[in-house]
């Protein structure tokens, strides 16, 4: 049998803390403020979208220290183990001067009210970490997760433009960290039984599957970037509870033969540059795909095996023929991604399975894929109509075409029809008119609160139109969801 | 100062180190920080679910109701009550005192009785251990309703003539027959959604029980003494025997005004019950689900116009969604109707106000208090106009701003006493350029492109007063002890606005000593006691200058005393900074203090401040309800994308009124913070309920307001340097809470330019509704281009 510890270890506040008998949905942000006295990172949701809670989590991917900002109000407790977290508290020096960051909020008056800043500021000491010299992008994107009713933004862009000039010499991240996690990482299964149910945090794939064949109907936790909410909001409990994030072999990103393989752990921000070189389009899908603190650990398998009908991802991975990958103790299963989703809520994942990996076959000659999102607002948003589309194009003619839509159906769903009416055919506007009026009769859409009926599918439509003018109209191609200068005579 | 931020940093370079002209650190009329930002930063201000709970604290959570309008045919609670850490579930029952928790009208229960009117209504209360087991416990809940008939929209309320108290009606002349005879007359409907006030902190109280029955409540609240009262009259306790203490706020945008005293109340009957303290801090979804909004409201007019563009006759509806009970509806639909001229002379106009009264969340104080919804009305008239005769908006607007006498009077009697709008729209559009990007707009549109764009420039007047006219009155406490340190406390509350440290300069200016003697301390009932909320915008108004009458009255006492000491007269005492001088003899602050105090004289005084000249007949809607009006105007351009409705504001350009501004960061900060936040509302804010009543955009992960990359790249705010004469105000400053979220109109009328420049002809325009979604832009596009082709 595997070996295991009830203990979760971690670096905080200059010290390794180790915590037993934890209540595997106790979230690090109740555990600060209720069990550590420490107030300053804000509840403002318990959903992940507003960023008062925001803390800066360490961990080791591939050996390498990775330091990313995390929604604390829905990451549980367990998955601290083998990370170092710091907090709003944490900035000052022993002395009490301000953090960089936190000066240049006070001096650019960047606080109102005051109950979003702790969370601002941390989000900022994200980036100044990673840069003293910010772009106005970078710092729009590192603040999309973090709400300020208050302000206007105004004075936080400033800030955020201020902080590495006030002093770019400052770092609360200690230089021996990497090792000190290293020590802190190991093979052992972590498990222990909370006040609902017992739960488990394997290290090693095979643990993994040990595990679900013994208790197929466990709970499986990636990224806790929705069970996160089932646990603030629907306050639901567990009887058993299996987390993912301790196994680094699920995490990996590669280039084979096959194509691109992304592990199901692997997270939104560590695929993002592989999958932006699989297809520029998906770089800026996932900019706008929640936010710096849900990339962190939103995950690729977790977004397909939850189900969800607007996940944003399915529809892109579809389109580009994405294969799945599903292990369990008897081996290996592979399906294409679209079969996957049978209908709302019901997915082709038998008892004792669990999403390995994603596999992109390499594109032909001629292939792009083109995304648009649509939603209430670009930032953090989710989509009303999100539509993928895979077109190969040779010679003017369509050889291939992929077309799949989010927010459209229940599940993800293809639209066929509109496929038909492009392959073989030329690409040219004639064609493209003729399968927009097949689009526009291919799906029936629901209203509900992120859109109408008719909206979703005038909208999914126009993407069509979008999608010709992306590839013949380089003026008429750009698109809102960045702020650009093209549009502005200062 | 406040606090010894200094120990934390730097001093702020716009405070500290640089004297004042008047030699004082810290004076008005300097961008002094908030008094709370390295607090804020370090994340060591605390709010109240930040304050260390007494011991056996309880924590509570609601049942509420998942039906907008039943019977309650049975409630079992027995599983509730026998959940894990659940230690009492009270109900309607238990309350000793009156079941209300409303501002005015009584009729707005703790929980439901033999009734639900809204879905989300509190019906009990769970008191437990732990939040996490009184909030699984409220699942337990077993509740049969009998479904009655639900009124949900405006529409289904006129129809049943619904409402929450009667039409009320604002006339000057007679609009009829010259509509009848007027060259030019349009009619039409503008829809305005609500808007939710998604303050960062939600809903919270902390109560804990005291001596002889009484309590104290730790809460986030515009208005202490509302709290105190509905917590008495709970209980069922002298005034005297509650205190309500609120030493900042997450936010509030009137969302705190009325609402916390459920929540307070709540928790107080629970302290009250168990005798020990009590916590209530409410999940967002239900903060959201249970609490007021912004009003939806629906413009109906009718109006007749000269070619030039000039108003000759308006007929206006306003029909508003208050909810299922009062709350603040009366004074907010009031309010919609003295802002529905916005800056514009209307020679004959009816106007008359339907409160509706819905199953739904009762709404109630938001940011601009029905001013907003009021001058939508009439931006949309004059837009309407413009297209109509082929002019530019801009030039219609100015043909219709209030000017000299005659066109100097609003519909209710007051006179518009500077009209200074004309000068400062004109002073804007040259700072914005706007008659060469007007061209420039019209240009790009003409290529007929996939985006389009639009221009607009709107105006805000807005009345600063409680028109309520009773509540324009203040309290202040100012206390000198020995060491010649201050202690400053008035009846006003800081939600952010920087209300603080704005009193506490005027207190630096009046004492002529720097701000850091002063310590800002939390709004107690037990140290000012009736107060109004802070509210209507006028807060410093009326604090500043309780507390200037607090510390006058305590420097009269000492320059009476230093007279004395001198053997001089009064006049020879010179207040400089730091010190005084009287007849070439200089003595220090603290010397000072601590002289007058051996002589035996009070350090201490009270303060109050009453706004003169305002006068105002409710019944008839005549008089001066408000002490002045503050102004300002704003460019807006965008750019809109017609495939798929998606836009983005490119630039933004204000000229904002302050008076001679207390503290310019600040208001500049509410400038550009009001504004946004009134963008958000005109936009992307969209309150979404389902058939059933149910709010399905209940968290921000389905309520979106703005974000970082929403606010345009460049935003140029200016304040008006204002040259003119105005109301005696504190330091001669104007109020700036509210107006400038109005200016976001702007937005919204360059959004409605970029879907006009669709339509071939004026009536192919499609007339865009609020909030102007990228699914109502879309949709208005389409619908225009449909009409192009036929």
């Amino acid at each position: 049998m595997m070996q295991s510890r009830s203990t979760i270890r971690f670096w905080h506040r200059g010290a390794i803390r180790s915590l037993g008998n934890i209540d595997p949905i106790h979230t690090v942000l109740e555990w600060l403020r209720e069990d550590e006295g420490l107030t300053g990172s804000k509840e403002g949701c318990a959903e992940g979208d507003c960023g008062t809670c925001t803390a800066l989590m360490a961990w080791l991917e591939n050996g390498e220290l990775i330091v990313r900002p995390v929604n604390t109000c829905i990451v549980l407790l367990p998955m601290l183990d083998g990370s170092a977290l710091f907090t709003v508290e944490d900035l000052a020096d022993e002395s009490g001067t301000l953090h960089p960051v936190q000066q240049a909020m006070v001096d650019a008056h960047g606080s109102q009210c005051g109950f979003c800043t702790p969370g601002i500021v941390m989000a900022l000491a994200g980036l100044y970490h990673q840069t003293r010299e910010p772009s106005r992008q970078q710092i729009l994107d590192q603040l999309a997760g973090n709400l300020c009713r208050c302000t206007g933004y105004g004075p936080i862009v400033e800030a955020a433009t201020m902080m590495g000039r006030l002093d770019p010499t400052r770092s609360i991240i200690p230089t021996n960290l990497a090792d000190e996690l290293s020590f802190l990482q190991d093979d052992q299964c972590l498990q222990g039984s909370g006040p609902d149910g017992e739960w488990f945090a394997p290290a090693t794939i095979d643990d993994l599957s040990l595990l679900l064949e013994a208790h197929s109907d466990a709970t499986i936790v990636a990224g806790a970037t929705d069970v996160g909410l089932w646990v603030t909001k629907q306050l639901l409990t567990f009887e058993r509870l299996i987390f993912l994030h301790r196994i680094s072999d699920l995490r990996s990103v590669q280039t084979t033969d096959a194509g691109l393989e992304i592990g199901a752990m692997a997270t939104y921000a560590s695929a993002r540059s592989a999958l932006a070189g699989f297809a520029p389009a998906l770089d800026e899908l996932i900019r706008r795909f929640g936010s710096e603190q849900v990339r962190s650990f939103g995950t690729i398998g977790g977004n397909i095996a939850n189900g969800s009908p607007i996940g944003d991802m399915p529809p892109a991975l579809i389109a580009a023929n994405a294969q799945l990958r599903l292990r369990s103790a008897e081996g290996d299963r592979v399906i294409a991604l679209e079969d996957f989703f049978i209908d709302y809520g019901k997915q082709d994942r038998h008892p004792g399975e669990f999403v390995e990996a994603v596999v992109l076959p390499r594109p032909g000659t001629g292939w792009a894929l083109h995304v648009h999102k649509l939603s209430k607002r670009f930032d953090q948003d989710i989509s009303a109509v999100c539509g993928a589309f895979a077109l190969t194009i040779v010679d003017g003619l369509v050889r291939d075409a992929r077309i799949v839509f989010g927010g459209m159906a229940a599940i993800p769903r293809r639209a066929l029809a509109t496929e038909t009416a492009l392959i073989g055919e030329l690409w040219n506007e004639d064609t493209v008119w003729a399968a927009m009026g097949v689009l526009e009769r291919e799906f029936e859409p629901m209203t509900d609160q992120r859109g109408g009926a008719d909206y979703r599918r005038i909208a999914a439509r126009n993407l069509l139109w979008k999608v010709w003018l992306d590839t013949t109209d380089d003026a008429a191609a750009m698109s809102l969801s960045r702020q650009s200068s093209d549009f502005v005579d200062a | 100062m406040l606090d010894r931020p200094d120990r934390l940093g730097a001093p702020d370079p716009a405070s500290a180190g640089l004297p004042d002209d008047d030699g004082i650190n810290g004076g008005v009329r300097r961008s002094i920080r908030h008094e709370s930002a390295h607090k804020h930063v370090a994340g060591s201000a605390p709010y109240t679910d930040d304050i260390p709970v007494p011991a056996n604290c309880l924590h509570l959570a609601l049942g509420l109701s998942q039906r907008s309008h039943a019977v309650i045919r049975s409630m079992d609670l027995s599983a509730v009550r026998a959940a894990r850490g659940v230690i009492a579930v009270l109900t309607a029952a238990d309350v000793p005192g009156v079941n209300d928790a409303s501002p005015i009208a009584g009729d707005d229960p703790l929980f439901a009785e033999e009734c639900v009117f809204f879905h989300g209504q509190p019906l009990f209360v769970v008191a437990a251990t732990d939040r996490r087991a009184a909030r699984q416990a409220t699942k337990l809940a077993k509740v049969e309703y009998e479904d009655r008939p639900a009124i949900l929209t405006i529409d289904e309320a006129l129809a049943q003539n619904s409402h929450v108290s009667d039409m009320k009606r604002l006339q000057r002349g007679d609009p009829m027959p010259i509509l009848a005879e007027a060259s030019h007359r349009l009619s039409g409907r503008l829809e305005i959604g609500g808007q939710d006030h998604l303050y960062l902190e939600g809903q919270v109280s902390l109560a804990m029980p005291g001596e002889d029955g009484g309590i104290t409540v730790l809460c986030s609240s515009q208005h202490p003494t509302e709290v105190q009262h509905n917590v008495a009259k709970v209980l069922a306790l002298p005034d005297a025997a509650v205190t309500v203490e609120v030493r900042r706020m997450g936010g509030g945008f009137g969302g705190k005004e009325t609402q916390p005293a459920i929540f307070a109340a709540i928790a107080a009957l629970v302290a009250s019950k168990t005798g020990r303290a009590a916590k209530i801090r409410l999940d967002r979804d239900d903060d959201m689900a249970i609490t007021g909004k912004r009003h939806e409201t629906r413009i109906d007019y009718d109006v007749g116009f000269d070619d030039r563009g000039r108003i000759l006759a308006l007929d206006v509806v306003q029909a508003l969604r208050c909810g299922y009970s009062l709350d603040l509806s009366n004074a907010i639909a009031d309010r919609a109707m003295f802002h529905a001229d916005n800056a514009y002379y209307l020679p004959a106009v009816r106007i008359r106000s339907y409160r509706c009264r819905t199953h739904t969340v009762s709404n109630t104080a938001f940011r601009g208090f029905g001013g907003p919804q009021g001058m939508m009305g009439i931006e949309r008239i004059i837009h309407r106009i413009a297209h109509h005769l082929n002019l530019d908006p801009l030039a219609v607007r100015n043909a219709n701003l209030y000017a000299q006498a005659p066109r100097n009077v609003t519909p209710y009697g007051m006179e518009v006493g500077e009209a200074v709008l004309l000068r400062l729209m004109q002073e804007l559009a040259a700072r914005a350029d706007y008659a060469k990007r007007n061209k420039t707009v019209d240009a790009f549109n003409a290529k007929c492109g996939v985006f389009r764009k639009g221009l607009a420039l709107t105006p805000v007047k807005f009345g600063i007063s409680f028109t309520t006219t009773h509540l324009n009155q203040a309290g202040a406490l100012v206390h000198v002890y020995t060491d010649g340190s201050v202690h400053l406390n008035h009846g006003g509350t800081e939600m952010g606005q920087g209300l603080f440290v704005k009193v506490a300069q005027v207190v630096a200016e009046t004492f002529c000593i720097d701000i850091e003697r002063i310590m800002v301390s939390a709004t107690s009932t037990g140290k000012v006691p009736n107060t109004s909320a802070t509210a209507a915008s006028s807060s410093s108004d009326l604090n500043g200058m309780a507390a200037r009458s607090a510390a006058l009255a305590i420097r009269a006492r000492l320059t009476k005393f230093a007279a004395e000491l001198y053997q001089a007269e009064p006049d020879d005492v010179q207040w400089l900074p730091n010190r005084i001088v009287v007849r070439g003899e200089e003595m220090g602050w603290d010397m000072l203090i601590k002289q007058a105090y051996l002589a035996r004289n009070s350090l201490s005084s009270t303060g109050y401040y009453a706004t003169p000249a305002i006068q105002y007949d409710a019944a008839n809607m005549r008089g001066r309800p408000f002490y002045y009006f503050a102004h300002g105007a704003a460019v807006s351009e965008v750019t809109v994308d017609s495939l798929t409705g998606e836009y983005r504001i490119d630039r933004v350009d204000i000229l904002h009124d302050v008076g001679k501004s207390l503290n310019p960061a600040i208001d500049l900060g509410q400038i550009e913070g009001g504004f946004i936040q009134g963008a958000g509302w005109l936009t992307m804010e969209e309150l979404w309920w389902d058939r059933q009543g149910r709010l399905r955009t209940h968290a921000p992960s389905t309520y979106k307001i703005p974000t970082a990359s929403d606010r345009p790249a460049i935003m140029n705010i200016d304040l008006w340097d204002a040259a003119g004469d105005h109301a005696e105000t504190i330091f001669r400053s104007k109020a700036v809470g509210e107006p400038p979220l109005m200016l976001a109109i702007s937005v919204f009328e360059a959004l409605q330019e970029a879907v006009a420049s669709f339509a071939s002809t004026p009536e192919q325009i499609v007339w865009l509704n609020a909030p102007a979604t990228p699914e109502a832009v879309l949709m208005a596009i389409e619908s225009a281009k449909r009409a192009a082709m036929t």
